[in-house]
């Protein structure tokens, strides 16, 4: 079997391993969370000004919740094979149709943040890199070191009153326009930035000092040209390997700054699904975390892969 | 490749100028309000269907609590009272282009009280239409009909908004807005409805956005973001106030915080023991240092709910030597921790509150203190607001403190109906007073006035089921672009309607 459906087949059995891990423990997590689950679900829907002893058996009946656990957990795994993820049950809404909504506003964020990031941070590194020890790189660890330092939801809050209150270049918070994502994007890239230029500037500086990048400079090539043939090329899969990691670290800070901004994103819709106790949309919200993570694992291979030809050249020679 | 960093910079840079042309779009008026869209159930988040002027209810309330026509334009009530008529508006549209009929109301309202709410505690036998009109028949004669037709839950959708199984499955309402774009649970667009019955609204587009961090709201309002913004915190209010792009409105609301006590808790079935808990509570100071506005409760509602406010009560006082000397009556000695005990029994109780409302576990923290000084001990379990409800039915509650609202409906007869004839989840526990009971049946009927409901009070004020505590106020920041705002006592409406851009 050649190499690559090999490790596509690996990634993909791990795929449903991780379906079947991740439902049974959010749901075996949520039968355990303390509180009668009808009471919460109708705190969730009604709020703290109508939630009463009624409303709770109402939600009781409705939703069937005397049923034992194990049958609640069969309905779902059979509904999960047919790829029909339920209804939520705080807001009655497809649950599908409900993460489409607001994992895709959170992959928007986290997107855009990569992506300022991205235009940030490494270019930086790769600059310090290049002459290490110099005033760039001293600069940037004092300024990496300190935007890393600055929790995000005060980083956050320091750029709403600078940007929007002060200066008035841009909305506070919401959601809807363009304009919308620039202030929490740049929150989340800030952080992202101020690691990844080291990251890239570690890389860049051990490439620098190695044997092949001066033997490039003395067989004539121009400081460009070196970057761009041996320079870029080599700490490329430092920076894709670490920046898979990032996407990872950006669920965890995408949490944060949505509830700051009011981001309609999958972090607050999490919290709130567990608070009111709405399983479905607690289990399809985490598989789809789970099967993403395992889905970004499997692109940072292969383009690991692709950067870096030889591994791909030892294990074809292996088989 | 310091060619391709200043690009990038300088790209950035650009981008900021395009966006910094002015964020706020003209001619759209943006409400901000901590209230997250459920769906477009009624039953869920109805009430930011009324606020933002695009559902209706049959009755409406003014700013005093009376009752004013809504899409009933007129109501009767028969002899025995145990049948009401509601002539509807002519001319109402709803946002699909359909009539309301007397039937499209009877639907809304049959769904309305299959779900949990107020509609469903109501003794209604039938809702019908006849001859054009709404008729609501009664198993008993009840006063506050026409106010529960008020409440957000009862308000009218039409026939096709509704699903086989009685789930919404879309806003389709007669206001003056009709939604143009619904993202849960975070946004909503409306534009005026051309087809409204009434006048038509001067602002033609506007925005809901539910933004649940106060700091944000606060922020929102400063910036200019944000032309309508629903509870400030204590703290935005102070700096706000200072700021000439906003104007800020408060309001005294019907909504207090109280103690809810079980009445069959061995420390606290005396009524002394009540009295003692209640003077050991320096109101002022905890409405001040928490809410940070003079609202001490010394009853259970504020002067601003005239019919339930009485002023010939004994007011609630704050004298910690009293309260000490009515627990030594009750035979409490202080321990060697200065912990009151009585037959080898500590003086210790666990008060259940939540933190949706964020004043509830700092005010919890001050009545720790103020309840340690008279040697009670308390101990604090921030929860879920559900607890307080199923704790109720157990038994196992011993002290909670909460916030409620009196004015779902404009008359609070239905929540003291709900709460203390005689108990209720959120009012009181294990207490249970014949004369109070009989006097909120007989007003709920109909009968009696304003000297029943005073004797009510004063039943409430000595027998202290719950241990009123502070009264709230609703606070708005309006921004000076906006002209026609209102801040309702009773929640209802933000006055969009009538709103129109400042010269």
């Amino acid at each position: 079997m050649r190499p690559l459906t090999q490790a596509i087949l690996y990634r993909a059995s791990q795929a449903v391993l991780v379906a079947l891990l991740v439902g049974m423990l959010t749901f075996l997590m949520m039968q355990a969370l303390p509180g009668d689950m009808a009471f919460r679900i109708a705190a969730g829907r009604y709020g703290y000004d109508a939630v009463n002893a009624e409303a709770a058996e109402a939600v009781r009946r409705e939703l069937g919740l005397d049923r034992p656990a194990l049958a609640a957990f069969g309905t779902w795994l059979w509904d999960l094979m047919r790829l029909d993820f339920g209804t939520s049950v705080i807001s009655g809404a497809p649950v599908m149709d409900e993460i489409r909504h607001q994992l895709g506003a959170s992959l928007q964020l986290a997107g855009a943040a990569l992506a300022l990031s991205f235009l940030i941070g490494p270019p930086v590194g790769i600059l310090a890199g290049l002459r290490a020890g110099g005033w760039l790189d001293r600069t940037l660890l004092v300024v990496s070191t300190a935007l890393r330092s600055v929790p995000q939801f005060l980083m956050g809050l320091i750029l709403i009153v600078l940007v929007s209150i002060q200066l008035g270049w841009l909305p506070a918070a919401g959601y809807g326009r363009p304009v919308h994502f620039v202030l929490p994007a740049l929150t989340l890239a800030l952080g992202l930035a101020a690691v990844s230029a080291r990251v890239a500037r570690d890389a860049m500086a051990a490439v620098a000092a190695s044997p092949y990048y001066a033997f490039g400079r003395w067989k004539g090539l121009s400081e460009g040209q070196l970057l761009r043939r041996h320079g870029l090329r080599n700490i490329g899969v430092t920076l894709v390997t670490y920046l898979g990691l990032q996407f990872a670290m950006l669920v965890e800070g995408v949490v944060v700054i949505e509830a700051i901004f009011s981001w309609p994103g999958i972090g607050h819709a999490l919290v709130h699904a567990i608070f009111g106790r709405d399983v479905p949309m607690v289990q399809g919200t985490v598989l789809l975390l789970g099967l993403g993570f395992v889905a970004l694992n499997t692109a940072v291979d292969l383009t690991a892969r692709w950067i870096d030809p030889r591994g791909r050249g030892a294990g074809e020679a292996r088989s | 490749m310091f060619r391709l960093f200043s690009s990038a910079a300088g790209g950035a840079l650009i981008l900021a100028a395009m966006t910094g042309t002015g964020h706020a779009t003209e001619g759209v008026l943006d409400v901000v309000a901590p209230f997250e869209i459920k769906g477009a159930d009624p039953v869920t988040s109805g009430n930011i269907f009324i606020k933002m002027d695009v559902a209706e209810t049959l009755v409406n309330a003014d700013a005093e609590g009376q009752l004013t026509p809504g899409l009933a334009r007129a109501w009767t009530v028969s002899e025995d009272g145990l049948e009401w008529r509601f002539q509807l508006q002519p001319d109402v549209l709803f946002h699909d282009g359909t009539p309301l009929t007397a039937e499209a109301a009877a639907l809304a309202l049959s769904h309305a009280r299959a779900k949990p709410g107020l509609l469903e505690t109501a003794p209604i036998t039938e809702i019908a239409d006849e001859e054009g009109a709404l008729v609501i028949r009664l198993s008993k004669p009840f006063a506050p009909l026409p106010a529960f037709l008020s409440e957000y839950r009862s308000l009218i959708y039409a026939p096709a908004a509704y699903a086989e199984d009685g789930s919404v499955r879309e806003v389709i309402a007669t206001g003056a807005y009709r939604v143009t774009r619904l993202d849960a649970p975070l946004r909503l667009e409306a534009e005026a409805f051309d087809g409204y019955w009434g006048e038509a609204p001067a602002v033609t587009r506007a925005t809901y956005q539910a933004v649940g961090r106060a700091e944000t709201r606060a922020l929102l309002a400063e910036s200019g973001d944000a032309d309508y913004v629903f509870n400030l915190d204590p703290a935005s209010l102070a700096r706000l106030s200072g700021a000439p792009q906003v104007e800020v409105l408060s309001v005294s609301v019907p909504r207090s915080l109280l103690i809810k006590v079980n009445g069959a808790h061995p420390a606290l079935a005396d009524v002394r023991a009540r009295q003692a808990l209640s003077l050991a509570i320096d109101r002022e100071g905890l409405a001040q240092a928490i809410l940070r506005y003079p609202a001490g409760a010394d009853q259970i509602l504020p002067k601003s709910v005239s019919d339930w406010h009485s002023d010939s009560v004994e007011p609630l006082a704050f004298d910690p030597e009293a309260a000490k000397a009515l627990l030594a009556e009750l035979g409490w000695t202080a321990g060697p921790d200065g912990i009151l005990t009585r037959d080898g029994q500590r003086f210790s109780l666990t008060l259940t509150t939540y933190p949706d409302r964020p004043e509830l576990p700092l005010s919890a923290a001050v009545l720790q203190q103020m309840f340690a000084e008279i040697g009670v001990e308390v101990v604090i379990d921030s929860t879920n607001s559900s607890e307080v409800a199923v704790r109720h039915g157990d038994g196992t509650l011993d002290i909670a403190l909460f916030a409620r609202n009196f004015a779902l409906v404009p008359d609070p007869i239905g929540t003291f109906l709900t709460d203390y004839a005689p108990t209720g989840d959120w009012g009181a526990m294990n207490w249970d007073n014949p004369e109070f009971t009989a006097l909120i049946e007989d007003l709920a009927r109909g009968e009696g006035g304003q000297a029943e409901r005073e004797r009510a009070i004063e039943i409430l004020q000595t027998e202290l089921p719950v241990i009123p505590v502070a009264w709230y106020q609703q606070t708005a920041a309006v921004s000076t672009g906006v002209a026609g705002a209102v801040l309702d006592p009773y929640e209802r409406t933000i006055g969009l309607r009538q709103m129109r851009w400042a010269e």
